[in-house]
């Protein structure tokens, strides 16, 4: 196992290594699909150079990180390339424990708790087929084209990945501390994570055999631990930011920037197109859908998915980075990676080629679209939303399709893998 | 191409150049400034040189060097925010000797018209394409090409169309219109239509693809010459060239057509006074525009300067040859998953693993790539080692080894089977076969999508045959006509049939020097003006076809 792993690991420094030093970097670290006004370097370099001047980082409407970020920075700017390698690596630790911690023990309570229909020992899956786990995940991550394309372009996405990543794994250790800390990190970098809280929650109330029932009082007791953490790591970060500035300068441009959505740079998203055709009266109006339309789902999903709080923590990074308001293929990657912990699931996917085809279709789309729209001058913005509309229904039915997936297989793990109906014909299963 | 390949004549004339150290064909640029300055413009130089790859057929050595020569003439009552451009490029020998004497009879009466509200700017380059890309390249402060200039110390604001002409003689009679640019790219078709219009005006006689036009659209003969001429079209934007100097100007987003006087055999001949009022005629036009040209069509094709076919006719026909691709890789995903299905059932069979096939796909898609990429980079770079040990010339040896290299890759891939231990199942060729097909159809759809022509003529000859393709065919007669359908034959194909409608029919050995003359310039055009069309075909198209040549030697 550590051989494969280890391989892994070169092939992926190598190549990174490699297309940082080509000409291709620069290219790349242009690219509209993959750099986002939030989270591209060039606006960090500016916002070091703004700092190094004495002047805020803040004014001029460029620089949109935050003052953590910046002064990560000004430590390491001359190793910038390694940060950015070393972050994917921390996904990959979380992928060995992923499996080792949180899979395995499932699996070993679900054998030994022997109350499963004698049919469904085939949904079960065997140890052996879970040992590749880890290095599937792994390779999904770092050999992922989106993943060495976003740590080329030096995107801070590969970053805020790492803080999420890490959050997940101390989440699955168990320890609640480091968790709502890492949490509070992850949504002090981009406000998005807050929606984290619920599952994160939830596995811990799981863990702990605290049943989630609002009228005991063990649950609100560990909730409000829970959210104290939280909530106090989340100030704690805030104030030290401000002292770190010493101003509340960055409130508005980071956590404005992202719920206000000012700039309408073309992305793989799906606000930039809406908000460039909007009259004024209504902006206010449509921002507030869209950003609800990001938090919205926690609760629907949270109350079907809260004996899954794992899954429930996949799903909710999958519909971040769909709706969020400047999605990058960085955040495209994190879910993606995660998609080898559920390959069990394989057998009740309905509609994986076609979503397959789509992505693949898209993402070789992108850049002709763009070229042709920008440089050309043969097409225009439609045809590049038409391409980042066709991505994001690929993403979303790609996670329906998981999610259906999912829940079927509880239900025959319940059921029985047969299912009959009432006259002893074969059933099929229909998500409602 | 044989006159340099005795190696002792080119070290002769290597020498003679390097100590003459100028080019052999000279531009009068002192008599050019005087010229354009005595009639009133502001005229500015720019020199350039640029390296090339190889010296092909027209330039016989590695350096060239020229100096684009550019008058401007401002606007008398406008701001000097916009500019046309006419350009006629200054050849040796009488291949455009009456051009430049036209343009300054423009600009001498353009320069006493008040009417003018864009700037206008007369150049004249040195080197056809070469001069042209060095002069964009400094108008638009970009350097896409490595190439070298100095910088343009005049500039006139964001060029919105230019014309380039090209007359070698004094009356000709017919005009042909000119459109195709790099990439295949096309002008705006309300610039087809301008020319059309002037030259209905004023009673010329105007072609494309050098054809007249016919008015019996309804009889067969006149739908096999509207057939020809647009297939003509449809040859010349898939090979990716600029078939005039306007063809650069299409990148920077500025509509460009270059008009060719032709002078032949009929009675009627028209003077260069009625070309300078075509002339005119079009450039007020142009002056008038508002905004840029957009209202008509990008993507079209052309059977006649009064016809045309539009993208949404042409496009469904691409389309439905990229379905075929897609339907069969869903049917070989439906059959994939069966075995999987069966084994629900019940029987608990042996079930082939999926995650190894992994490997085996891998394996034939790397050692495809790799040799793409050997097939765009070593031709270039080996010709030196390929000259020493060869009686060849240079380009000889670049378009050889390039030959060479896509032979070997035939021989490559049908070991590589033996080489993995034995995983030569029905699965593996299957998944294969799904991850080529994929692979295929987005290809063929970004390079329908940029250039339609190359994408289209790909599809019809890759898609039966790689649809169809499966190990347990007789392999000889499918092998004979995979590689009968591969990329390099139909480059010959097309050279062939090229001659064929333009009317000057080739032997089969004029066919295959015209074919590695092809090559030559294609690869040539890649790293001069960066068209697309080499490494495509070197690095995608070509490593495709032989995933498919895999499957077929799969066992």
């Amino acid at each position: 196992m550590a051989a494969p792993l280890t391989l892994l690991l070169i092939v992926a420094v190598t190549i990174r290594a490699v297309l940082f030093r080509s000409s291709w970097a620069e290219l790349i670290s242009e690219r509209v699909e993959v750099v986002s006004p939030l989270n591209a370097w060039k606006r960090v370099v500016e916002g070091l150079a703004l700092l190094d001047l004495g002047v805020s980082p803040y004014s001029g409407d460029v620089f949109h990180e935050t003052p953590f970020m910046i002064y990560l920075f000004h430590f390491v700017v001359d190793y910038a390339e390694i940060v950015f390698m070393v972050s994917p690596g921390l996904v990959f630790c979380l992928s060995r424990f992923l499996t080792s911690l949180y899979l395995f023990r499932k699996q070993k309570y679900a054998l030994e708790s022997d109350r499963y229909p004698a049919d469904c020992l085939e949904l079960l899956r065997s140890p052996k087929e879970m040992f590749y786990i880890p290095l599937k995940v792994a390779m999904f991550y770092l050999l992922n084209p989106f993943t060495i394309l976003s740590c080329v372009a030096k995107s801070t996405c590969g970053l805020n990945n790492a803080i999420i990543a890490l959050f997940i794994l101390c989440t699955l250790k168990g320890s609640a501390l480091l968790s709502g800390i890492l949490l509070a990190l992850a949504t002090y970098q981009s406000i998005y994570p807050l929606t984290l809280f619920a599952p994160a929650l939830l596995f811990f109330l799981q863990r702990l055999y605290i049943p989630v029932n609002l009228r005991r009082s063990s649950f609100w007791f560990f909730t409000l631990q829970y959210a104290f953490i939280y909530v106090g790591s989340l100030v704690v970060i805030t104030g030290l930011s401000f002292f770190l500035l010493g101003s509340w300068d960055f409130i508005p441009s980071v956590y404005g920037f992202i719920f206000s959505v000012p700039d309408l740079t073309p992305n793989i998203g799906l606000f930039w197109y809406f908000f460039a055709e909007m009259f004024e009266h209504f902006r206010l109006f449509f921002i507030c859908v869209f950003q609800i339309n990001v938090f919205f789902y926690t609760i629907p999903l949270s109350i079907k998915l809260k004996e899954h709080p794992v899954f429930l923590i996949f799903m909710q990074i999958a519909i971040i980075s769909i709706f969020k308001s400047y999605p990058t293929v960085g955040d495209v990657a994190l879910y993606m990676a995660f998609l080898p912990a559920w390959s069990h699931l394989y057998r009740f996917l309905r509609n994986i080629f076609l979503v397959s085809c789509v992505l693949l279709a898209c993402s070789a789309l992108f850049p002709v679209l763009w070229h042709l729209w920008i440089y050309a001058g043969s097409a225009n913005s439609n045809f590049y939303y038409a391409i980042t509309l066709l991505f994001n229904f690929g993403q979303i039915l790609l996670v329906s399709d998981y999610f259906y997936a999912y829940l079927r297989r509880e239900h025959h793990l319940t059921h029985g893998l047969y299912l009959k109906k009432k006259d002893g014909t074969e059933a099929t299963l229909v998500l409602k | 191409m044989g006159l340099l390949s005795d190696p002792s004549r080119r070290k002769v004339l290597t020498g003679l150049l390097t100590r003459l150290n100028t080019p052999i064909c000279g531009m009068p640029v002192e008599w050019l400034v005087k010229a354009m300055q005595s009639r009133g413009l502001e005229v500015f130089t720019q020199s350039f040189s640029r390296k090339l790859p190889f010296p092909d057929e027209n330039k016989e050595r590695y350096m060239v060097r020229g100096t684009n020569v550019y008058g401007i003439l401002r606007a008398p009552r406008a701001p000097r925010t916009e500019a046309l451009v006419i350009t006629a490029p200054c050849s040796p020998g009488n291949t455009n000797n009456q051009a430049v004497a036209l343009l300054l009879a423009l600009a001498q009466y353009f320069r006493n018209q008040i009417y003018w509200a864009k700037d206008i700017i007369f150049l004249v380059n040195e080197h056809d394409l070469i001069g042209t890309q060095a002069w964009l390249e400094g108008y638009h402060h970009t350097n896409i090409t490595g190439m070298e200039y100095s910088p343009l110390q005049g500039r006139a604001g964001s060029i919105q169309a230019a014309l380039s002409l090209e007359l070698s003689s004094d009356v000709i009679t017919s005009l042909d219109l000119v459109l195709e640019g790099l990439n295949g790219q096309l002008p705006n078709l309300d610039l087809a239509n301008l020319f059309y219009a002037f030259c209905q005006k004023l009673g010329v006689l105007c072609t494309i693809q050098g054809k007249l036009q016919r008015n019996d659209w309804d009889t067969a003969e006149g739908y096999t010459h509207a057939a020809q001429t647009m297939m003509l079209m449809v040859l010349k934007q898939a090979c990716g060239r600029s078939w005039g100097d306007h063809g650069l100007f299409l990148r920077y987003h500025i509509e460009a057509a270059s008009v060719r006087g032709i002078n032949s055999f009929r009675h009627y001949k028209t003077d260069a006074t009625t070309i300078g009022r075509l002339l005119e005629g079009m450039v007020r036009k142009l002056n008038n525009l508002l905004e840029r040209l957009h209202q008509s069509y990008f993507f079209y094709l052309l059977p006649s300067l009064s016809r045309f076919v539009s993208i949404g006719y042409y496009m469904p026909a691409f389309g439905l040859l990229a379905v075929i691709l897609l339907l069969r890789a869903l049917d070989l995903w439906v059959h994939l998953g069966a075995p999987a299905l069966a084994a629900v059932d019940g029987v608990t069979e042996a079930e082939q693993p999926s995650s190894p096939g992994v490997l085996t796909v891998l394996t034939p898609v790397v050692i495809s790539h790799l040799t793409g990429v050997a097939l765009y980079l070593l031709p270039v770079h080996l010709q030196e080692m390929a000259v020493e040990h060869f009686p060849v010339s240079e380009t000889e040896a670049v378009v050889l080894t390039a030959i060479a290299i896509y032979t070997a890759g035939l021989a490559l891939p049908h070991n590589t089977q033996r080489l993995l231990s034995g995983e030569g199942t029905e699965q593996g060729w299957k998944v294969l076969k799904l991850t080529a097909l994929l692979y295929l159809a987005v290809l063929l759809g970004c390079t329908a999508l940029i250039n339609f022509s190359l994408g289209f003529i790909l599809a019809v000859t890759l898609v039966p045959i790689t649809a169809s393709i499966t190990p347990h065919m007789p392999k000889a007669l499918y092998a004979l006509v995979m590689v009968l359908l591969s990329p390099a034959f139909t480059i010959l194909y097309c050279v062939f049939i090229y001659q064929e409608l333009i009317e000057a029919p080739v032997s089969v050995s004029e066919g295959w020097m015209l074919f590695l003359s092809v090559i030559s310039q294609g690869i040539l055009d890649h790293a001069l003006y960066g068209s697309l069309v080499y490494p495509l075909l070197a690095l995608f198209i070509y490593p495709c076809w032989l995933m498919f040549w895999n499957i077929l030697f799969w066992n």
